[in-house]
């Protein structure tokens, strides 16, 4: 049952802050948020380090729907990152959004209930139902509180999302009915469909239904194209959820459903999948650089550093997947810190032009060492958590495709030149602005030095992550190579 | 003692730590004392374990001291430990006792700079990440402190960082020693796959027990290591980064971009020797490498005009040195070197920097001159450096050391090697004597201020002391790194002292007659644009790489995007036309349309129905 | 009684359709347009009759009969829908009343997308 309350908790935090004003929406989605973040850690140390917690409900019985939710160590690391995220995002937002603050929380907390139960949910049709749950508030946090072309932004990535949730329908259906003919029963739970028998064919084409909506998400190249504007043009709190979280749900579908669901299928197509991962690390990057806007060069970076994590996933040995969750943690952190940094500095610039920013050095000094930080960070800096994620991909990439790993470790020099890129065009340079504003005051020193905290942490001793997650992992494997004897 | 190890890195890590959250509200004098303390009690620490290893060494040569297991993933598991052997502690020796003397020197280099505190903190992480690099007992761990200093080495060079050209130098820095990191790393995948760790020692026990001499997986590793060591290094054809990394301030060019973090890749190769040893295709590539550069760099310093970067091209070209004794397996040569060089090029920078003091940054050579009674202590200590650097037998350091592997290069390497490195050393004295005399002989042609406090002379003094004095060491040096000494054949110090003293007559005597004032000529252009690497590099990758980004900065695969969108804007369109509002267009759609259907009808009715209809029309 | 052959009839009909579609397709006069329709309606019917005779059964007539009492209530609608065109437009002219055209009411909307969209 506390796995229900996981996800109601952020649902009723946000009908409770929809009628409030400004402070007491705040509050309430803090306290709700915080209150989750205990529930779910509660939950967790309660267990063995496996499944710690699985809730499974009649929902529709008629057609073999469940509430099935259950807690394991990827789903509990990539919780307590949601909601971690999630308190930063009401913190950044804390004096950006200033219209409508109840609906804000209501939006965000809705959200972030969607995204909890995609990390929860092991009933496909379940799983389906928090994967658009999340959508349509996030669509509301860009257009209402986004910036100049935030229609058009937000119009793309609800196009964009939707028809690769699309795919994932028809998949899931497809799925469940091959399943139902196979052997009779009609359900859509996840442990179930398993090991499915069906033809080779069969299980191409509906894996890659799964892959498609779960590549937009990541995004992967070439289908990345909706994530640049979305990022530009949503509220600084928005971009969060969206670096740090959202494009997360599409990694954890691949690692909990695309791969373990049809793993011949996906042995087949890793080459491909792991092709495109790498085309995403060099072209995200080449393109960060070419950026004047500074949010959307960050959101082209997010396209490199999640080349990462789809060449991690197809490589499906240990080393890479352990990387790969690291390297959605650290890259939550890094990137999501950076938008909110960059909200500050707009906050106060009121631009975001490469072209008009520079010598912020000289006004705001613990400005320009947190974003140095975080930029090097970025860039996989050893000492930082990005580093350890990144090799470890590359450590496990290089035991099935040495020639791509070769290709994708290029990828650490473009993200060298669009890392000082951003450096030199925002804090080096003379102050051809003539800015002058306060530095960061102690709410936002507060949150940066979080994230800052939070990635030196990972980068010298990330053990308890993989710890937490190695048994759910393991299990993981398991199912694959279990389906492939 | 030993176990005292994990100050050494911890020191000036917490000065940069303190530096970097409280500097600006620090009184300067505080600064000072966490900056330079910091250093100075590494520097302590690393006498003390030193005393204490000569005193007593320890059983296997070596010292591990764990501090903590990084991650443990997949039976793969580096740990952040510390290995203490002699390579390492004259690593350390050399890092913390220059880095001291730098860092006393700088206090009065950057009094007046507004940015005092930020210099310091860089400073300090930068002998944190120098230390983790020499101390590393994993390559993980290594890799860490081999990035860290190139952090570093940007944040310094990039210090001044208002004026861009100092931040474009600063990323070119960053991102060529990226390009060598990158090979780096891909032998770090290899030797896991293969090897299963990164325990430095651990790694060449089991390359050695597995690998083949000469196969292709010890070449593979061997040659992607180079590749890294030749990028940090500043090695042929990763070079280019260094002359322009002279943008920095002073004592960062004398303490990073030449005693120190340059020199890592010869260390690398040093601690891997064992590695290298199995892959003598590469170590012949290591020669080579360092006989081109060598040559390169010291044809290029003849040829520039600024100070600095006359000591830088000096340093490139010093360091080929060093690969040339590391490729014909001399490796405690090579290390020697190191230390030599370290002594004396940081005692150079530091005169330049003195002389640039004086004359208000006033680098070039030609416009100078006649310092020498201005700035005595200078120039004294400036001729000191130079003699080590040129290699004046009998009273420098430099002299014995560059010896040693000529003697190396001859014996192991044959007579190729030895006459590039003769040739390398006749270059050396003549630039070098040709920098002193146009700076610091003949008339006086700049306004200079008189020589600034101790804490400029100081440093500069215990240098010229090591400088002279740091050869001496030579066999209870090679004694204590690899346990055995080999001297020189003394035929071979007769013909490399006579090669260098004939490179300051011959210096002196261009001087005498004014040919280094002549105007330039086509060869001099070229070496002074260091041989045109640049204008190729820009060419083959810096220019397509911006014009492609630029180019491409609104993301072709975003108008496949567009253009489903611009589908359906147009679909629109086609449709909101035929909604003109008047009726009669509508009726005549409403017309066609039956008429089309109709057609649709006639034409594609079935045959037999329209057979059994004439069959009911002809029965009445 | 020399009877005149069905598809004569027919032919009368159809050509009596024709320039009643002809006439409503041209004219801008509505009630010219109105007259139109009702040429087209007689023409259906005429081809109803036409079809009875031929059939020998009732079934034309009646539908005949059907199409002249909606045809009368179509023409009530339709004269008083062209007064009260001449009340707002002061004219009978169809063609002044284009307020259905796609231009007026929902391009605002469309537009700002199209901005958004163009200087993508």
């Amino acid at each position: 049952m506390s796995l229900l309350w996981l996800v109601l908790l952020p649902v009723v935090g946000g009908l409770l802050a929809l009628p409030l004003r400004d402070r007491g929406a705040r509050w309430v989605a803090l306290g709700a948020l915080a209150a989750a973040l205990a529930l779910v850690c509660a939950v967790w140390s309660a267990g063995d380090g496996g499944r710690v917690a699985d809730l499974s409900l009649a929902w529709l019985p008629q057609m073999g729907i469940r509430l099935h939710l259950a807690l394991d160590g990827i789903s509990f690391v990539l919780i307590v990152l949601t909601l971690v995220l999630g308190l930063l995002a009401v913190l950044a937002s804390w004096t950006e959004i200033r219209e409508r603050v109840g609906f804000f929380h209501f939006n965000l907390l809705w959200t972030l209930a969607g995204i909890v139960g995609v990390f929860l949910a092991l009933d496909l049709f379940l799983f389906f139902f928090f994967w658009e749950l999340m959508i349509v508030p996030m669509y509301l946090l860009i257009a209402i509180w986004g910036h100049e072309n935030r229609t058009h932004a937000s119009f793309k990535f609800f196009l964009f999302t939707q028809a690769g949730g699309l795919f994932l329908f028809v998949a899931i259906l497809g799925l469940v009915f091959v399943h139902q003919q196979a052997t009779g029963e009609l359900t859509f739970d996840h442990d179930r469909l398993l090991d499915t028998p069906m033809s080779e064919g069969v299980a191409f084409w509906l894996m890659l239904g799964f892959f498609v909506a779960f590549a937009v998400k990541l995004p992967a190249f070439p289908l990345h194209t909706w994530l640049p504007d979305a990022h530009t043009e949503a509220p600084t709190a928005g971009s969060l959820v969206l670096a740090g979280l959202l494009l997360k749900t599409g990694a954890y579908g691949l690692l909990r459903f695309a791969i373990p669901l049809f793993p011949q299928a996906s042995a087949t197509f890793a080459p491909y999948a792991m092709a495109l991962g790498v085309a995403g690390i060099l072209y995200g990057a080449v393109l960060a650089f070419g950026q004047r806007d500074l949010k959307r060069l960050i959101a082209y970076t997010s396209v490199s550093h999640l080349g990462f994590v789809l060449l991690g996933l197809y490589a499906w040995n240990e080393m890479a997947l352990q990387g790969v969750v690291l390297q959605m943690v650290a890259h939550g952190l890094a990137t999501g810190g950076l938008f909110v940094l960059v909200g500050m500095l707009s906050e106060r610039t009121h631009t975001r032009d490469l072209e008009k920013l520079g010598g912020i050095w000289d006004v705001a000094p613990r400005l320009g060492g947190a974003g140095m930080v975080l930029v090097m960070a970025a860039l996989g800096l050893p000492g930082l958590g990005s580093f350890v994620a990144e090799m470890l991909i590359l450590f496990g990439t290089f035991r099935v495709a040495p020639v791509m790993t070769a290709l994708a470790t290029l990828g650490l020099v473009c993200a060298t030149i669009y890392a000082l890129w951003i450096v030199q065009r925002t804090f080096h340079g003379e102050n051809r602005g003539g800015w002058s504003f306060a530095d960061l005051r102690a709410r936002e020193a507060g949150v940066l030095a979080a994230l800052i905290g939070a990635l030196l942490w990972l980068g010298l001793y990330p053990q308890p992550v993989f710890d937490v997650a190695r048994a759910a992992l393991a299990s993981l494997q398991g199912v694959v190579s279990g389906g492939h004897s | 003692m030993l176990r005292l190890a994990w100050l050494l890195p911890a020191l000036p890590f917490a000065g940069f730590v303190a530096l970097a959250l409280l500097g600006r509200r620090l009184p300067r004098a505080t600064a000072t004392a966490v900056g330079v303390g910091s250093v100075g009690l590494a520097f302590a620490v690393a006498v003390a374990i030193g005393a204490a290893w000569l005193a007593a060494p320890p059983a296997g040569g070596a010292y591990v001291q764990h501090l903590w297991r990084w991650f443990d993933v997949a039976g793969f598991a580096p740990d952040v430990a510390l290995f203490v052997d002699p390579l390492a502690l004259v690593m350390c020796g050399v890092v913390t006792g220059v880095g001291f003397l730098i860092h006393v020197y700088a206090t009065e280099y950057m009094r007046d700079e507004p940015g005092y505190a930020r210099f310091f903190a860089s400073m300090n992480l930068f002998v944190g990440s120098m230390l983790t690099l020499v101390l590393a007992d994993d390559l993980l761990l290594l890799y860490l402190g081999w990035e860290g200093v190139g952090l570093c080495s940007y944040l310094l060079i990039g210090f001044w960082y208002r004026d861009a050209a100092n931040g474009r130098a600063a990323r070119k820095a960053f991102v060529v020693t990226r390009v060598g990191d990158t090979a780096f790393a891909i032998a770090l995948f290899l030797i896991v796959r293969e090897l299963g760790t990164l325990e430095i020692d651990e790694v060449l026990v089991r390359a050695a027990a597995q690998w083949p001499a000469g196969g292709t997986l010890a070449i593979l590793v061997a040659a992607l290591l180079l590749a890294g060591a030749a990028g940090k290094s500043a090695q042929a054809p990763l070079q280019v980064w260094l002359p322009d990394a002279m943008a920095g301030p002073t004592p960062v060019s004398a303490l990073i971009h030449a005693a120190t973090m340059v020199t890592a890749g010869v260390y690398l190769i040093a601690r891997m020797n064992v590695l290298f040893a199995l892959a003598p295709p590469v170590m012949t590539a290591v020669m080579i490498v360092g006989a081109a550069t060598l040559l390169l760099g010291a044809f290029s310093a003849l040829a520039q005009r600024d100070l600095k970067r006359v000591l830088a091209y000096s340093t490139i070209s010093q360091i080929g040195y060093m690969f040339l004794a590391l490729g014909v397996g001399a490796w405690s040569a090579a290390v020697f070197h190191l230390m030599t060089h370290a002594f004396f090029k940081a005692l150079l920078f530091l005169g330049a920097g003195a002389v640039l003091l004086a004359t208000h940054h006033e680098g070039d050579v030609l416009k100078l001159g006649g310092l020498r009674r201005r700035l005595p202590v200078t120039f004294w200590t400036f001729v000191i450096g130079g003699a080590a650097l040129a290699g004046v037998p009998l009273v420098t350091a430099g002299f014995f050391s560059k010896d040693a592997i000529l003697w190396e290069a001859w014996s192991r390497g044959g007579p190729v090697p030895w006459a590039v490195g003769l040739l390398g050393a006749f270059l050396t004295a003549l630039y070098v004597s040709r920098v002193i005399l146009l700076t610091f002989f003949g008339e006086q042609k700049h306004a200079a201020e008189p020589e600034r406090g101790l804490r400029i002379q100081l440093p500069l003094v215990a240098l010229a002391a090591l400088s002279i004095g740091g050869g001496w060491v030579h066999g209870g040096f090679d004694r204590f790194l690899a346990g055995d000494a080999h001297g020189g054949e003394a035929l071979f110090e007769v013909v490399a002292a006579v090669i260098s003293l004939a490179g300051v007559g011959v210096a002196w005597l261009a001087w005498r007659r004014g040919l280094w004032a002549r105007p330039d000529g086509a060869l001099q252009r070229f070496w002074r644009s260091g041989w045109g690497f640049d204008a190729v590099y820009h060419t083959l990758f810096v220019r397509p790489y911006v014009w492609f980004a630029r180019a491409n900065a609104r993301d072709v695969f975003d108008r496949g995007a567009d253009a489903i969108a611009g589908l359906a804007r147009g679909g629109n369109r086609l449709l909101v036309a035929s909604q003109d509002g008047r009726v009669r267009t509508y009726v005549a759609g409403l017309a066609l349309g039956a008429v089309v259907l109709l057609a649709i009808g006639v034409i594609f009715a079935r045959p037999e129905p329209a057979g059994a209809e004439t069959a009911t029309e002809v029965r009445p | 009684m020399t009877s005149v052959p069905t598809s004569h009839v027919l032919l009368l009909a159809g050509t009596l359709f024709a320039i009643g579609l002809v006439g409503l397709l041209v004219r801008r006069n509505v009630v010219f347009m109105l007259v139109s329709i009702e040429v087209m309606l007689n023409a259906a019917g005429l081809a109803f009759v036409a079809a009875g005779s031929h059939w020998g059964q009732a079934d034309g007539q009646v539908m005949f009969i059907f199409v002249l009492a909606m045809a009368a209530a179509e023409v009530s609608v339709g004269l008083a829908l062209v007064l009260r065109l001449h009340q707002r437009f002061r004219t009978v002219d169809a063609d002044a009343a284009r307020e259905l055209g796609g231009e007026g009411v929902a391009s605002p909307a469309y537009g700002a997308v199209a901005a958004d969209g163009g200087d993508e």
